[in-house]
């Protein structure tokens, strides 16, 4: 276990069980099997000309999809403010910036991301998820072996 | 409003989920792709195995969703996009170790960095819309 888990596991758990409940309380409650990819891709319909982003689709999703998104931050920011921790990374802004790009453009193309895909469409038994998974899974493994 | 409402509550439970898994760290997930450490994969377990209950029994049990809608699911289909998507989206990934949900969340628990990533991913959502545009 202690070779698995080097830093224990019941915060994995915990957590994970914490982002099931927000997931299933959103499909209970509404039906919509709440991804996060898509997020950027509704937002974009407040201003993009493209006729891509313009779609009946977007623009019923874009106002809840940003409500979903400040959830987000204030789920985080509640740990934040009861544990007193305020994270930090070491990882290069180029590295961010390009990664995300990557991340994003594969997301909207495969249709979702570790959530989209990762959370929601194997709960819904999806066989595209099945797919997605363990190639997103593999892909990135590899290439954070192969990077420096 | 109980729509909204509802993508709150739940948003907040899955940004406090990533803060107290410390997925929105982008360490914590190099970690598990690096394979020092599983973490990732029981967090993955444990959500998708909630969500599983709740997606195969609600439908069964309540019909149509507390309010109002259709528990019918979004239309998808396999493609090559999905394969390709996939592995261009992995391939972010484990450059960065940051994935949509946490890049958001992350501006939450402190990590201001990850403006860099939702510009990211912003900017790669937009040039998949122009892509959509332009091959159809």
């Amino acid at each position: 276990m202690a070779a698995l888990f080097p830093h224990g596991w019941i915060h994995y758990l915990a957590g994970g069980l914490l982002i099931g409940c927000g997931v299933s309380l959103i499909y209970l409650c509404t039906g919509v099997a709440a991804g996060t990819s898509s997020f950027f891709s509704a937002q974009w319909s407040w201003f993009s000309r493209l006729g891509f982003f313009r779609q009946e689709r977007w623009r019923e999703e874009r106002g809840w999809r940003l409500i979903y998104a400040a959830g987000l931050v204030a789920g985080a920011l509640l740990w934040r403010l009861e544990t007193g921790v305020c994270l930090t990374t070491s990882v290069e802004p180029r590295r961010l910036l390009v990664g995300g790009l990557l991340a994003g453009f594969g997301a909207r193309l495969s249709g979702g991301c570790t959530a989209g895909h990762g959370i929601c469409g194997l709960a819904s038994l999806k066989k595209e998820s099945f797919v997605a998974v363990p190639v997103f899974l593999l892909t990135a493994i590899l290439v954070a072996r192969l990077l420096p | 409003m109980k729509r909204a409402a509802a993508a709150l509550l739940g948003g907040v439970l899955f940004g406090l989920g990533l803060a107290v898994s410390g997925m929105v760290r982008p360490e914590t997930v190099l970690d598990f792709l690096h394979l020092r450490d599983m973490g990732l994969l029981l967090v993955l377990g444990g959500a998708a195995g909630v969500s599983l209950l709740a997606f195969q029994l609600a439908p069964r049990l309540l019909g149509r969703p507390a309010f109002g809608g259709s528990f019918e699911p979004h239309p998808g289909r396999l493609s090559g996009r999905t394969f390709a998507g996939a592995a261009i989206f992995g391939a972010g990934w484990g450059l960065c170790g940051v994935c949509p949900g946490p890049a958001v969340a992350g501006l939450g628990a402190g990590l201001t960095a990850l403006l860099w990533s939702v510009a990211g991913l912003a900017l790669g959502a937009w040039l998949h819309g122009l892509y959509q545009e332009l091959a159809g």
